[in-house]
């Protein structure tokens, strides 16, 4: 499988890569490990390919007071292998720990894994529990979307032509805080055929829902049940409800719900052992 | 690939186009599709470029890569992948193209000491990094620890697999060097061998682990 021809860019700053991006028919490149499958099988063709994969001013994991900022060309393993992400916010050290395979995971970016959006990706499920806020840029632009906004169908984000994510914008996990990820992995590609991402405390709780629908969730309805009666069961059985649910080889529609409803609760179960 | 010819110019610098190429705008404008360009139709635009990034190809593009700690020079289109490039344009033959979207594992190389699928990477965009093949660390004469415990352990039945799991063993042991059966499972989980040998291939690398005593790269 050979893709398409293209011609490259590799620019060496964000704002040459601003100004490409701008032109139609150009596409950024981050690690590759969707895009460059995809132009293979032809399911993508761009005219143009923008490395934004070089470059230094997209790599980056700083915190600032009560956020984390990871630069959106950050390679899940230096995500997965950072202790201050470990220290600061240990569902997303979890969950890209989760992702495929090493030689994915010391390659594809947390930007890429975003803009992508996959409905069996790891990160979406970690991004709507985290209420993560993707910077967007684009030549002569800046804006800020939250998760819920950012993921709008399979395979399709608020990006626009031109934009790409900056940054994604994490909060720093308060002590108390139990976390978990859990994932019923789809063995030969690492995908989740469904994963649960929650965050708990004894003030709140979230839960991120992905690969059960076209998009990753946050299941507010499932959140508000464990609010008030802090049953892990009677919250994850209404996970599902009103998800318009995917199928296909590796599970049907009322498969996926249920798996939905168990790896809730084993969540939930795991995140509020770990408070304290 | 149509060409094995070398570049034209070798001492061309190595993000240098073969001739100046016409901005997208231009292109969309006039709506010639990008094989114009390697069939020599556009001449280089007149007019200054409103960035400073170069723009390459579609056409082959002369570039140099560090291929087991030497410089080689070569002319790729920038849709070519390192593995194609390595078997069809540098005899490199250890790295194989089986799934050749990502999967298998075959491919593995690696890059800046982390393990890689070469067939999901641009060639293009490897300049400047250290591309170690199996052909860099293990050769017939002076097999690596990992290669020799395949041997002892058997590890391999029809052999396609081998060369990507050796290398991505060595990538997960530099990073591991003191790794329990489990992990060793995890960590070559990139890595899939149809005849089935993981068990054997999984005592290689326990007790490769144990030969390079905390990871010595041989
Ligand atoms: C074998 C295999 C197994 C995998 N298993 C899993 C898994 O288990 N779980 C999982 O979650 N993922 C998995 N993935 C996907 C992996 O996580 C990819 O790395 C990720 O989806 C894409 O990141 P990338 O940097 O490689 O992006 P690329 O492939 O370079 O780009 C993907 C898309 O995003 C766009 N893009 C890239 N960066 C930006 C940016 N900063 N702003 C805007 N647009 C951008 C590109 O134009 C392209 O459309 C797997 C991939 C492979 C090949
Ligand atoms: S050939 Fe590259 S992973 Fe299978
Ligand atoms: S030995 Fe045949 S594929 Fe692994």
């Amino acid at each position: 499988m050979i893709s398409q021809q293209f011609e490259y860019s590799a620019p060496a700053t964000l704002q040459e890569a601003l100004d490409l991006l701008a032109n139609e028919g150009a596409k950024p490149l981050a690690g590759g490990m969707s895009l460059i499958p995809m132009m293979k099988l032809r399911l993508a063709a761009p005219e143009q390919l923008i490395d934004i994969g070089r470059l230094r001013e997209l790599n980056y994991i700083r915190r600032e007071g009560e956020q984390m900022h990871i630069g959106a060309g950050t390679t899940h393993w230096d995500v997965e292998s950072s202790p201050i992400v470990r220290a600061h916010c240990p569902l997303l050290s979890e969950t890209v720990s989760n992702i495929g395979d090493i030689q994915v995971r010391n390659r594809g970016t947390i930007g890429g894994s975003a803009a992508h959006a996959d409905p069996s990706a790891d990160y979406p499920a970690a991004f709507c529990a985290l209420e993560a806020q993707f910077k967007l840029v684009k030549k002569g632009g800046e804006r800020v979307v939250g998760a819920s906004d950012f993921f709008v169908d399979m395979l399709t984000t608020a990006l626009e032509s031109g934009e790409i994510i900056a940054e994604v914008i994490v909060p720093v996990e308060q002590r108390g805080t139990g976390v978990s990820y859990q994932k019923c992995v789809q063995p030969a590609s690492g995908f989740a055929i469904v994963g649960v991402a929650v965050r708990v405390s004894s003030e709140f709780v979230r839960i991120g829902v992905t690969g059960l629908g076209a998009k990753a969730y946050r299941a507010t309805n499932a959140e508000e049940i464990y609010t008030s009666t802090h049953d892990a069961a009677k919250a994850a059985a209404v996970v599902a409800d009103g998800a318009d649910s995917n199928s296909d080889i590796h599970a049907s529609a009322s498969y996926r719900k249920h798996l939905a409803r168990i790896y809730t609760q084993r969540a939930l179960k795991e995140a509020a052992s770990r408070m304290g | 690939m149509s060409s094995r010819k070398e570049p034209d110019n070798p001492q061309q610098d190595e993000a240098t186009p073969k001739n100046k190429f016409s901005r997208r705008g231009f292109l969309s404008s006039v709506g010639i599709t990008s094989g114009a360009l390697t069939t020599g139709l556009l001449e280089p635009e007149a007019e200054a470029a409103p960035v400073a990034a170069k723009v390459v190809g579609p056409g082959e593009v002369p570039i140099t890569l560090q291929i087991n700690g030497k410089p080689v020079k070569i002319s790729v289109e920038p849709r070519a992948t390192l593995c194609d490039t390595l078997r069809n344009r540098l005899e490199l033959t250890a790295a194989k193209r089986v799934c050749d979207r990502g999967t298998c594992g075959a491919c593995s190389v690696i890059v800046d000491g982390k393990a890689m699928y070469s067939c999901t990477l641009l060639a293009i965009d490897l300049q400047g990094r250290q591309i170690t093949t199996l052909e860099g660390i293990s050769t017939e004469k002076k097999l690596h620890a990992v290669s020799k415990a395949f041997v002892n352990n058997d590890a391999q039945q029809c052999g396609y697999c081998t060369p990507g799991f050796v290398i991505a063993s060595k990538a997960f042991l530099d990073r591991n060097p003191n790794p329990t059966f489990e992990e060793v499972k995890h960590g070559l989980g990139g890595n899939l061998c149809r005849c089935g040998t993981y068990v054997g291939i999984r005592k290689a690398v326990l007790e490769a682990a144990k030969e390079l005593k905390g990871g010595s790269n041989a």
